[in-house]
């Protein structure tokens, strides 16, 4: 239409909703119950018409696919869409995750429920761009701008210190990001071009390599985030909304993973090696280090929250290996780290939205009066500890699989990650659901309603099909992770080719 | 060319300020008091005809007046900038003047009169038409800085800006005689054929002096001392105004001075540049942090822009002046927006200016604080807003030019500069209501709404801004 292709209707489908919602007026119940309607069927048919591009897109190839270009700032920056293997699974999550986050808030938004519907669209919109996105400064445009929404849902529906917590994850996030601006310009400057698919063929000095790599990994590192600057990602989760959570845990963090395989790993595979043990360091610090955190947590949802960024440790581990499974392994961790974390908020925002505390102390026995609950809340938990059989486990395995092929040192470390998770994982469920119920508080708390268990059904169903079956998200990367690997190795033969001839 | 042709040509917008504010004059004393509301809107139209005369007129390049005078496309680039600043500023004063019993014919007409000075500085081509065209601005923004003469702030911003600016004045003199002591000529052309080889001492001590004078106006650190008092103390038009138009205008004839006169010793003047971009980020971040009145904070807020826009110009190079003249458009943009927001805060009919006045304005008036907190957003320079590619393209050229130290100075000032812009979002957003605003006047909701939508959709079609910057920056080489 208009002549731009899909990728263009799937990304911009979301801001017709929010303009459709912002039409509406007054504050009466019927309003706000067509507004949540309306956000509703958007996200929906945004979800069907992303299974369109699934259709159509061919997981036989490694190019990218479905692209559509547009003459933008005129001076070499270019409206350009598409998607490989790296981004169409991400792209599927987004548009799968986003109904159940407005389906979650669909009782538990109290006040201004117009715009924080719009604040949700417009973030979808933001979410799909970047994963879309094949010019760099378009890709940044739709990265950073997802902050405002965010910052907004934080800072508007968030908990008690929700303006700190909204400001530390805005100023976090820019900070990092502003830097990946100036190697973005660098690198223009450079190749006076910004266009994705030109850069990933080009090669970057060895020199230029690290300051680039450098400028991009802060970027993606506090997106992601890594251990040191992970900090904000436990108070902006602590504070945010249930929906936001879920959106942030489930794709926001993503992001940064997407960013280190788009494009640390191929523009700069000089200096992705050269700094492979950093990574390694990092992500094994943030696999031990975070999860003892999570032991001595208090609060579900910071505990979740420590125990996503341990999961985006083994994600930056395995990406780094450079091996088919290392990678392919990060990918699926990343899909179905989407589901299961998005689910574990889910699961908080359940308890959270009858008893108002996301207090571990203020809950115990939930099992005696909330079964449908306890089975649900086990699952997630099974699949956040890596229990075979759920995709939680597929992810890990590889991941360490790879890890180990690279250096057995960091898969023996990491592994102790795999232990570690599984004891706070299961002290939270003990602490939550089993034990006795006497607490007076929790004496008439009742189990899911239809709406919960319809935002539950479908998760679980995924979580244990791609637990039993993982070949579909696998099958979707594996052209695009071996092409990306075939390229480092050919990079890495054609340097010993130059270090003999130097001999 | 002949002097009418150059004047009915090349110089019609000025020809037709001049006039018409002659005309003004003639009505003001005429009808005395009561000549307000009327010379007003004439001055509105007189603008307007003078903003068509500049889209519809002369496309080619002219030297006017012996020389004194350039028209080419970067003056007239800036000289719409300058106008469609004064216009607005005058659109928004109308009420505000009114209540606050300011309603005299003579403001509009001062506000043209330094409108006139602005477009023949832009235009000057040699040091006397420089100092012509800046003197005529300043004089007529010392009055209208002091235009609230029964009130001892004003009062008191008038007399510092003037005793300032006057100093300002004489530095920007010494350097220019010291200019044509060695150069021989006050030629801009004429200077840069005189400077050959290494510059001699006088003329490195007058380019400082001119650069000096020149940051006054444009109220770059270490020259900016002056800002945050007259901003606060001057009627909120008149800080619209000083916000907007002049520093168009200051920043251009630096950049034209630079590139036409001193085009063979870009190393020295590189150096002061990167300078005063420097310290007017960092002051602008740092100081902006600790304020709660928003004249003030945006007084702050306008050093830093300013060294935004030096950046640019610390580039040296074509693409720098281009970025350069995309932030000015879209900086003033976003100024006319921001004060029409604060020409809004009015609670039962008094002006109020603290920060904290904003809170809750979103459940108060969702409309306005969607477009303020838009805004705000812009200033801080986050995608998709228009200012992310007012940073964008300065940025670009900086590292184009190899000066990563002075970009990197830049993203983590604006990443500190961030958090103040993102204070003003939490007070609308996230706080508990203040009293409400009175029902604002249709020209300030006016111009609010269509410089956010602006800032909003720029990046949807942003070939005319940015063509016609490209088309400006080439002409001054």
């Amino acid at each position: 239409m208009f002549g731009f292709g899909i990728l263009t209707g799937l990304t911009f489908l979301p801001l017709v909703g929010a303009a459709f919602i912002l039409t509406l007026k007054g504050e009466s119940e019927a309003t706000l119950r067509n507004a949540k309607w309306a956000a509703l069927l958007t996200t929906i048919v945004v979800f069907l018409l992303s299974l369109v591009v699934w259709g159509r897109f061919d997981t036989a190839s490694a190019a990218f696919q479905l692209v559509e270009q547009k003459d933008w700032f005129g001076s070499g920056l270019t409206y350009k869409m598409g998607v490989d293997g790296f981004s169409i699974p991400f792209v599927l999550l987004t548009t799968f995750l986003t109904p159940f986050a407005i389906l979650a808030s669909w009782e538990s938004v109290k006040f201004r429920l117009k715009e924080y519907l719009v604040a949700f669209l417009v973030l979808e919109t933001l979410m799909i761009g970047v994963f879309c996105a094949l010019d760099l400064v378009l890709f940044y445009l739709f990265f950073e701008g997802g902050l405002i929404p965010m910052f907004l849902i934080i800072g508007i529906w968030g908990g008690k210190r929700r303006v700190y917590a909204s400001f530390k994850f805005f100023l976090y996030t820019l900070v990092g990001s502003l830097l990946m601006l100036i190697a973005i310009l660098a690198i223009y400057g450079k190749t006076g071009t910004t266009d994705i698919v030109i850069l990933l063929e080009t090669q970057f000095p060895p020199s230029m390599q690290t300051w680039l790599w450098l400028a991009f990994f802060a970027s993606f590192a506090v997106k992601m985030p890594m251990w040191p600057v992970h900090t904000w990602l436990p108070d902006a989760h602590v504070e945010a909304p249930t929906a936001g959570s879920v959106i942030l845990a489930a794709i926001l963090l993503k992001m940064g993973g997407y960013g280190f395989i788009r494009f640390s790993l191929p523009m700069f595979p000089d200096a992705s090696a050269y700094f492979a043990p950093l990574i390694y360091a990092l992500s094994v610090i943030a696999v031990i280090y975070t999860s003892l955190v999570a032991l001595v947590q208090e609060d579900i949802k910071k505990l979740i929250a420590y125990s996503s960024v341990a999961h985006m440790g083994f994600v930056t581990m395995g990406l780094f290996t450079l091996t088919p499974q290392g990678v392919q392994g990060a990918m699926f961790l990343m899909i179905s780290h989407g589901f299961v974390s998005g689910a574990l908020f889910l699961c908080v925002g359940v308890i959270y939205d009858r008893m108002h505390t996301r207090e571990i102390a203020a809950y115990g026995g939930l099992v005696n009066r909330m079964p449908l609950y306890a089975v649900t809340f086990m699952i997630f938990t099974m699949a956040n500890v890596g229990l075979p059989g759920t995709s939680g486990f597929v992810g890990e395995f590889l991941t360490l699989a790879g890890a180990f092929v690279a250096n057995s040192w960091v898969a023996l470390f990491a592994t102790t990650g795999v232990v570690l998770s599984a004891a706070y994982a299961l002290y939270l469920y003990r602490r939550v659901v089993f034990g006795p119920l006497d607490k007076p508080s929790l004496q008439s708390i009742s189990d899911l309603n239809a709406r919960e268990l319809v935002i539950f059904v479908p998760l679980i169903a995924l979580t244990i099909y791609y637990g039993v079956r993982p070949g579909p998200i696998l099958e979707a990367s594996a052209a695009s992770v071996a092409n990306l690997l075939q390229s480092h190795t050919a990079l890495a033969n054609a340097a010993k080719v130059v270090a003999q001839a130097v001999q | 060319m002949s002097f009418s042709t150059a004047l009915a040509h090349h110089f019609l917008p000025e020809t037709i300020l001049v006039l018409g504010v002659l005309a003004l004059i003639l009505i003001g004393a005429w009808r005395g008091t009561r000549a307000f509301g009327l010379v007003n809107e004439l001055a509105v139209g007189l603008i307007g005809l003078a903003i068509l005369a500049l889209f519809f007129g002369q496309t080619s390049e002219a030297s006017l007046f012996e020389g004194a005078f350039v028209d080419d496309a970067f003056a007239r680039f800036v000289k719409a900038l300058t106008l469609i600043g004064s216009l607005v500023t005058i659109l928004m004063s109308r009420d505000y003047l009114q209540r606050a019993r300011l309603g005299n014919f003579e403001f509009p007409v001062l506000v043209l009169l330094s409108t006139v000075g602005m477009l023949l500085l832009v235009s000057a081509d040699n040091l006397i038409a420089l100092y012509l065209g800046l003197e005529l601005m300043s004089l007529a923004l010392y009055v209208v800085a002091a235009f609230d003469r029964d009130d001892a702030r004003a009062s008191e911003a008038g007399l510092k800006y003037f005793v300032l600016g006057a100093l300002s004045s004489g530095m920007l003199l010494y350097g220019a005689s010291l200019l044509y002591g060695f150069a021989g000529t006050i030629s801009f052309d004429g200077i840069a054929k005189a400077i050959t080889g290494a510059p001699p001492l006088g003329v490195i001590f007058g380019l400082v002096f001119v650069l000096a004078g020149l940051a006054f106006k444009m109220s770059a650190a270490p020259f900016h001392m002056w800002t945050p008092d007259v901003y606060e103390g001057a009627p909120t038009p008149v800080t619209a105004f000083f916000a907007s138009a002049p520093k168009m205008a200051a920043v251009a004839i630096t950049a034209r001075i630079v590139f036409t006169a001193f085009p063979g010793i870009v190393g020295q003047w590189q150096q002061i540049v990167i300078f005063l971009a420097i310290a007017s980020m960092l002051l602008g971040a740092f100081a902006a942090i600790g304020q709660s009145n928003i004249k003030r904070l945006m007084a702050y807020s306008s050093i830093g822009h300013m060294g935004f826009a030096l950046v640019g110009l610390a580039a040296g190079s074509e693409a720098g002046v281009r970025g350069v003249a995309i932030y000015l458009a879209i900086y003033l943009v976003m100024t006319l927006g921001a004060f029409a927001a604060i020409l809004q805060m009015r609670v039962e009919g008094r002006p109020v200016e603290k920060i904290a006045d904003l809170s809750g304005l979103s459940r108060n008036n969702g409309l306005a604080a969607f477009f303020l907190a838009m805004l705000m957003f812009s200033l801080a320079g986050v995608p998709p807003l228009a200012g992310f590619f007012a940073k964008y393209y300065v940025l670009l050229a900086a590292v184009e030019a190899g000066l990563f130290p002075l970009a990197i100075v830049g993203v983590l000032a604006s990443a500190i500069s961030a958090f103040y812009y993102l204070r003003v979002v939490k007070v609308i957003y996230f706080d508990d209501p203040a009293p409400a605003f009175d029902q604002s006047p249709l020209s300030l909701r006016a111009v609010l709404a269509v410089s956010t939508l602006f800032l909003l959709g720029f990046w949807l079609y942003p070939a005319p801004v940015v063509e016609a910057a490209t088309a400006a920056a080439k002409s001054l080489f």
